[in-house]
């Protein structure tokens, strides 16, 4: 699974994407995966309400299931415009 | 730079685009109606960059997410086009470094009354500020920093129901 940051949670996890194998059945228990990985993944996490999340390129939450996603993404609210 | 252009039901033409390069305002104010008849109205909607009082003047850096951001700005505007009788729309966003004084963003809508052209033109803006998949960040004397969500912004998208 492709796995994105953008913006500080880009900076903080220290790239911009990455190929991860995982076996999380939710993108909640994806980022507790990462977090318990790196220091960095659980600085990037470290407050989930300043994260939106994306999964496949549409807007959803922390409970959406991974079952057959290709990309989650992971940024702030957006402050385009 | 990526650009799309859907054709829909009623003769609706969509244009979205993100790039670095800068937009031509009256070109694209033009195509809106070019060649047809039955557009009376068109609304331009061009987002500037302010100077914030930083060391370069407040230039910033804009990111976005390729892929979902051309994505979300075609929903956008498809929904646009479904809520008002407009004849087509255009929306560019630039990325990358710009400086105070850029144009930052266009919407444009076309309709055969005004109102409808100030109004979806209106959501298009509100919408693309709380939906679409871009980051700023500003350099500021205290070095550079991500600008933070508005609350005010969410309000102003939410009147739309």
């Amino acid at each position: 699974m492709r796995v994105m940051y953008f913006a500080w949670l880009r900076e903080r996890v220290g790239l911009g994407a990455e190929e991860i194998e995982t076996g999380a059945a939710t993108v909640a228990d994806l980022v507790e995966e990462l977090r318990a990985r790196e220091p960095r993944y659980a600085a990037a996490f470290a407050d989930m309400r300043a994260v939106r999340v994306a999964v496949d390129q549409e807007t959803t939450d922390l409970a959406a299931p991974l079952a057959g996603a290709r990309e989650v993404a992971f940024f702030p609210p957006v402050t385009g415009g | 730079m990526t650009s799309s252009t859907a054709g829909a039901a009623m003769n609706v033409s969509a244009k979205v685009c993100v790039q670095e390069a800068p937009f031509d305002l009256a070109a694209e104010a033009r195509a809106l109606s070019a060649g047809r008849g039955d557009v009376g109205a068109v609304v331009t909607f061009t987002g500037l960059v302010r100077d914030m009082g930083g060391p370069e003047g407040s230039a910033m850096t804009l990111e976005h997410y390729p892929g979902m951001t051309e994505k979300a700005l075609r929903e956008i505007a498809a929904e646009a086009c479904a809520r008002w009788p407009v004849a087509g729309c255009t929306v560019i966003h630039r990325v990358g470094r710009l400086a105070p004084g850029d144009e930052i963003v266009l919407v444009a809508t076309a309709s055969r009354h005004r109102q409808a052209a100030f109004d979806a033109a209106a959501f298009l803006m509100d919408y693309l500020k709380t939906r679409a998949p871009f980051w700023k960040k500003e350099e500021t004397a205290e070095g550079a920093r991500w600008v933070d969500a508005r609350e005010t912004d969410d309000a102003a998208a939410a009147r739309w129901g």
